[in-house]
């Protein structure tokens, strides 16, 4: 094949992936382009900013905790379970990625609600979990722990077979071989899934809204303040988009980061 | 924005100059597109409007409306399809400031009702639209779930509920809701808008989400139009707020300057204004266009 030609089909590639980059980018970019530094430092003085932030920040963190503690174990669990229950389960933990969040907020209400259909035990008559930060974290938890689970069940499935065997034969206990031999070997994905998990709760509103309500300092994180002031001001509105597409890029990097330097770092013989 | 341009071609042309690796390929694909964008997309102008003279057979209708008309104008619609065959009449039903967010950017429509003067008010400064009229008045009530109904019997009751929801103040029945409460507060004692305030657990986004709460029970009472109410009236009991009080919101309408279909617009302004028209929106609840006790 000419060099010509080699280059013309590797341009066509690039440039056929080029476009899904603008297409994704241009929008991000119009962000910062059509928001003025005034604006921004304007938008950031606005009184919803900072009590969100820190809500949000707060919220994601003990939410990705639950995710990943609750998660990893259920991933691994499905990642070696052969029967049809097991892909039942695992097809059925994915549902909220595609249930419109809105909808999971009525779900969660239907549920955990004063009359929701678990109200009778879980707590005393006319009390209920909505409206309270914790109902926040419950949100989270239901939009963003498929992401976490598929991609840690993908992880310990790429886990060669045999390295565990050999563990189990050396006499490592089952809860052993998951703590020493699995979570190691699949961390670089788990990491990953986390972060991808971390990120959709960040951005969680739709099932915050319905379940958890919209109250500065208590159940408002930064998507809410965000959608409520541009009720009132498109500029702050615009300034607050900015800082949560910050934060989660900041966040992201970090992460990947982290990977990097984790899968980097050569093997230690053993 | 010309100079931020050049900046970015020039990004691009470094670029071009050293675009050995793939992955300095990818970026410079990457910046052609945002330029290409950033000439095309961003700075697009709305169309250019349609000459309405040079279009005799208008056969469609475009109107922009507050969600609280969506019952209302919906039924309505039939009725102006059947009076105008061949018409296709389409509503963008939505939070008031989203449709004047959405008219801002270019959005193609013919004609806006708006849940607020303000909002209208705005568009009008844009000369995105002229000559408004209201046609027709909404009136805040308290809504109150079953369980709360025994309790909740006046609206001076209010501060006796323990989960209030009512609607952010930067929505307008938000705005309507403290402005009611300020009033009250001048004879059921200076402390009531306070009272109140201490009880409310969420600041909802718009009126449905208000509603939606108090008819699940999830809150004890909530502020929604007398239209709102209406349409949940097996799941709450609705306490009617003292008219000395209460704030009534003005819903105007007006023909957008960009209407492509300019004279069914004015059909459709002419038809809501009707007798007609006007039965329905106070079949649904909505009060009469004059009157007293007019928001500020």
């Amino acid at each position: 094949m000419s060099r010509r030609r080699l280059r013309a089909e590797h341009a066509t590639l690039v440039v056929v992936g080029g476009l899904l980059v603008g297409f994704l980018v241009v929008p991000l970019l119009a962000l910062f382009v059509r928001t003025t530094a005034l604006d921004f430092r304007e938008g950031l003085r606005h009184p919803l900013v900072w009590p969100a932030l820190r809500l949000s920040l707060l919220t994601t963190t003990v939410s990705s905790t639950f995710v990943v503690l609750l998660g990893a174990p259920l991933a691994w669990t499905l990642a070696r379970a052969r029967g049809r229950l097991a892909r039942t389960i695992e097809t059925t933990v994915q549902l909220p990625i595609v249930i419109p969040p809105a909808v999971a907020g009525v779900a969660m209400l239907l549920a955990f609600g004063r009359r929701g259909v678990l109200a009778g035990w879980l707590y005393p008559a006319g009390w209920s979990v909505t409206f309270t930060t914790a109902a926040v974290v419950m949100a989270e938890v239901f939009v963003s722990a498929p992401f976490f689970v598929q991609a840690a069940t993908s992880a310990f499935r790429r886990i060669d077979a045999n390295t565990l065997i050999v563990a189990r034969s050396f006499g490592a206990s089952p809860l052993r071989v998951f703590f020493r031999v699995a979570l190691p070997m699949a961390a670089p994905g788990l990491v990953a899934g986390a972060a991808m998990s971390w990120a959709r709760a960040l951005g969680e509103f739709g099932a915050t809204l319905m379940f958890a309500g919209n109250l500065p300092g208590r159940t408002q994180t930064l998507p809410l303040a965000i959608y409520t002031a541009l009720e009132s001001d498109l500029r702050a509105a615009q300034a607050l988009s900015i800082v949560l597409v910050v934060v989660a890029f900041a966040l992201l990097l970090f992460v990947r980061e982290v990977l990097r330097r984790s899968t980097e770092r050569p093997e230690v013989p053993t | 924005m010309r100079k931020r341009s050049t900046n970015r071609v020039r990004k691009r042309r470094d670029g071009d100059r050293d675009a050995t690796t793939g992955r300095r390929a990818a970026y410079t694909v990457a910046l052609t597109a945002l330029v290409l964008c950033g000439l095309g997309c961003v700075d697009a102008e709305p169309a250019p409007l349609r000459s309405s003279a040079s279009a005799p057979r208008e056969d469609a209708l475009v109107v922009f409306a507050a969600t609280s008309l969506r019952e209302a104008f919906t039924g309505m619609g039939g009725t102006f399809e059947r009076d105008h065959p061949g018409v296709e009449l389409t509503f963008n039903f939505a939070g008031t400031q989203q449709l004047r967010t959405q008219l801002e950017h270019g959005a193609s429509a013919d004609v806006f009702a708006s849940a607020d003067r303000r909002q209208m008010g705005e568009v009008v400064q844009a000369a995105l639209a002229s000559a408004p009229v209201v046609f027709a008045r909404n009136e805040p009530v308290v809504v109150v779930s079953r369980e709360s109904a025994g309790a909740l019997r006046t609206f001076a009751d209010l501060p006796s509920a323990t989960r209030l929801v009512i609607g952010t103040p930067e929505v307008p029945i938000g705005r309507y809701t403290l402005q009611l409460l300020d009033r009250a507060s001048a004879s059921l004692g200076a402390g009531f808008r306070a009272r109140v305030e201490a009880q409310v657990v969420s600041r909802e986004l718009d009126v449905r989400q208000v509603l939606t709460k108090v008819s699940l029970g999830e809150a004890d009472a909530g502020i929604v139009y007398r239209t709102d109410a209406n349409t949940a009236l097996d799941r709450v009991t609705v306490v009617t707020i003292p008219p000395e009080f209460n704030v009534i919101a003005e819903y105007p309408l007006a023909v957008l300057t960009s209407a492509a279909h300019p004279r069914l617009a004015h059909a459709w302004v002419d038809f809501v204004l009707s007798s007609v028209g006007q039965q329905a929106l106070r079949h649904a609840g909505f009060l009469a266009p004059a009157g007293t006790g007019a928001a500020p």
